[in-house]
């Protein structure tokens, strides 16, 4: 019989390996590599809110990109417009901004389900992408805004040049916030409120029967989302460089919901996992071949097909198989 | 045009009427679904409500729940209007609901389910950090009120994995989880063998009476069991109340057992 102590260990252990492999990366991988980290851990914190509304509340929205590219304009604008280089400062201006535009977005979206709620969101991620687009004075237009390099902690690491800051300390410092956003989302869906939304997500006439506020909830956790997407999408600009009105348009809304569905939305893990195979699948197709984009849609629709709980649910099944030989 | 039968001299202490209706109307268009239905339930009591179908009973249950608005009249629950707050507020107030046909979360284990409404209960939806699996609380309520029901076995499982029976008295059990003062069955028992109808019912009267469940409405088709268990029937036809009266006072009148649930067995019963 597996103790709880045994189970924890089984269920912690690989987490903290993984951990400590990644902290390690920096020191054994070529900066190449270690570039494409720094989106993971950009669109791993955003999908730990995107799928906060996709996974546990039933909520497929196909316009989260307007939330990342209000995180991205937010670091562009404070580094160059106004002169604002302390990171911490960006992340929480991101996040507010994210916040505010949630509020009203969400109060509209979440009164439709399904379809309906999808169509929605995408039409306010396009009309974003619009503002970006044709508001050339305020945003660049479709050369957008450079994002200059931020303070971290209070610290400029002037003596760094841009490759050695991104892969040195803005990499630990992602990870790091990749880390406490993580363990305050596995909180989150483990509370009550995770409890709620997840009953929610099951039967929403049954759920308020037992006195489960549906539409609010489903507007917190929109509004949290939009939050997580927001910090993923400032971290994306400090890493690029620039914060452009493609980050705003509905194919990146796909590849958010691409990236959820790579890794699996039924696990917590999955959008994780999802955001590190996507970008390095994408990296290694588009180094490939010129057809990427074909690639890419013939993966997922193999997912879809062979895999519908994604990477993580192809782990598991791999894991309950062998237990069961162990057996 | 028929008055409705009522007890005789029955006069309800005004104190412990938990439930009234005075006249209220819901019209959709030019059809009259209920059509001036005044009734009451007060503590200590079972009210069956039963009718053909189209008699409006699905209706005045919505009504009952503050899901629908009436067209026309009162409907007062603990002596406050409820008409269309909508059922997390009722639910708030102490009235809770079970659905005729099977609602459970089908990916939510049993404990799960339970919890649902315990932390509603709790009033503690809004705890975002708190760990719920590991809440003592929460934990000894889930399990007590699983005891009730004989689901603790199973608190581990999907429900979806449960057996039609057990799928309904979880549903119920989650209803019950929220301690309402008052709780409405609709049809505890549809779907369910004959066999397991009076074990359900049974448990669920024993389950109200442990938990200080101060009323029970209850829509059942099945009159063996409206007859076995309530304390009051209160019969709708056409949108009205045709009859509110005792079980005994209901069965004796083969007019209106024939009216309800047709004439064989209002002879059957008025027989016995």
């Amino acid at each position: 019989m597996i103790s709880a102590v045994d189970r924890k260990m089984t269920r912690y252990v690989p987490l903290a390996l993984l951990a400590l492999a990644l902290a390690a990366l920096p020191a054994v991988a070529q900066p190449y590599y270690i570039t494409l980290v720094l989106p993971a851990f950009a669109y791993g914190i955003a999908l730990l809110g995107f799928n906060l509304l996709f996974g546990y509340a039933g909520l497929l929205s196909f316009g989260h990109a307007l939330f990342v590219a209000i995180g991205a304009y937010c670091a562009a604008v404070l580094s160059s417009k106004l002169g604002v280089r302390s990171f911490e400062a960006i992340l929480i201006v991101s996040g507010l901004a994210a916040v505010v535009v949630a509020i009203p977005v969400g109060m509209l979206a979440v009164r439709y389900v399904r379809i309906f709620f999808g169509i929605l969101t995408l039409a306010f991620g396009m009309l974003f992408h619009s503002f970006l687009f044709k508001f050339y004075d305020l945003t660049g237009g479709d050369t957008g805004i450079r994002v200059l390099r931020p303070t971290l902690l209070g610290t400029a690491f002037s003596d760094l040049d841009k490759t050695s800051f991104l892969i040195g300390p803005f990499y630990y410092y992602c990870m790091g916030l990749l880390i406490l956003l993580g363990l305050t989302m596995w909180r989150i869906v483990q509370s009550p409120f995770g409890l709620h939304l997840a009953a929610i997500r099951e039967n929403p006439r049954k759920a308020e029967y037992l006195g489960v506020r549906v539409r609010l909830f489903r507007l917190v956790a929109f509004v949290i989302s939009a939050f997580y997407c927001a910090i993923g999408g400032a971290i994306l600009a400090i890493n690029t460089g620039q914060a452009d009105p493609e980050l705003a348009y509905w194919t990146h809304s796909g590849e958010l919901v691409f990236m959820t569905v790579l890794g699996g939305f039924a696990n917590f893990f999955g959008p994780l996992v999802g955001a590190f195979a996507f970008i390095f699948l994408k990296s290694e197709l588009m180094s490939t071949t010129q057809y990427w984009r074909f690639f890419l849609g013939v993966t997922l629709a193999l997912i879809v097909i062979l895999f519908p709980r994604g990477l993580m649910g192809l782990a598991e099944r791999v894991r309950s198989t062998w237990a069961g030989r162990r057996t | 045009m028929r008055h409705p039968v009522t007890a005789p001299g029955r006069t309800e202490n005004r104190h412990s009427v938990l439930i009234e209706t005075i006249g209220v109307t819901k019209a959709y268009g030019s059809f009259v679904a209920l059509d001036g239905v005044s009734l009451s339930i007060a503590q200590n009591e079972l009210v069956s409500i039963v009718g053909p179908n189209g008699a409006g009973k699905t209706t005045l249950v919505n009504v009952l729940t503050g899901l629908l608005k009436p067209t026309a009249g009162v409907v007062r629950f603990k002596n406050e209007d409820i008409a269309g707050i909508g059922p997390v507020l009722l639910a708030k107030r102490g009235m809770a609901r079970a659905f005729q046909l099977v609602h459970v979360f089908p990916g939510m284990t049993v404990a799960e389910t339970i919890a649902v409404a315990v932390v509603s209960q709790m009033r503690r939806s809004f705890d975002f950090l708190a760990a719920i699996r590991s809440d003592s609380g929460v934990r000894a309520r889930v399990q007590e009120v699983a005891a009730i029901f004989r689901l603790d076995g199973k608190l581990d499982t999907e429900a979806r994995l449960l057996s039609q029976g057990e799928k309904k008295l979880l549903d119920i059990a989650s209803a019950f989880a929220l301690a309402p003062e008052v709780i409405l069955l609709d049809e505890p028992t549809s779907g369910v063998s004959t066999g397991d109808k009076h074990g359900i019912m049974r448990t669920l009267v024993d389950a109200a009476r442990s938990a200080g469940i101060k009323a029970i409405i209850l829509v059942e088709h099945d009159m063996d069991l409206v007859a076995e268990y309530s304390s009051r029937i209160v019969a709708l036809k056409g949108g009205k109340v045709l009859a509110d009266l005792p079980p005994d006072a209901f069965f004796s009148d083969p007019e209106i057992a024939e009216a309800v649930v047709g004439k064989l067995f209002g002879q059957s019963k008025a027989a016995h």
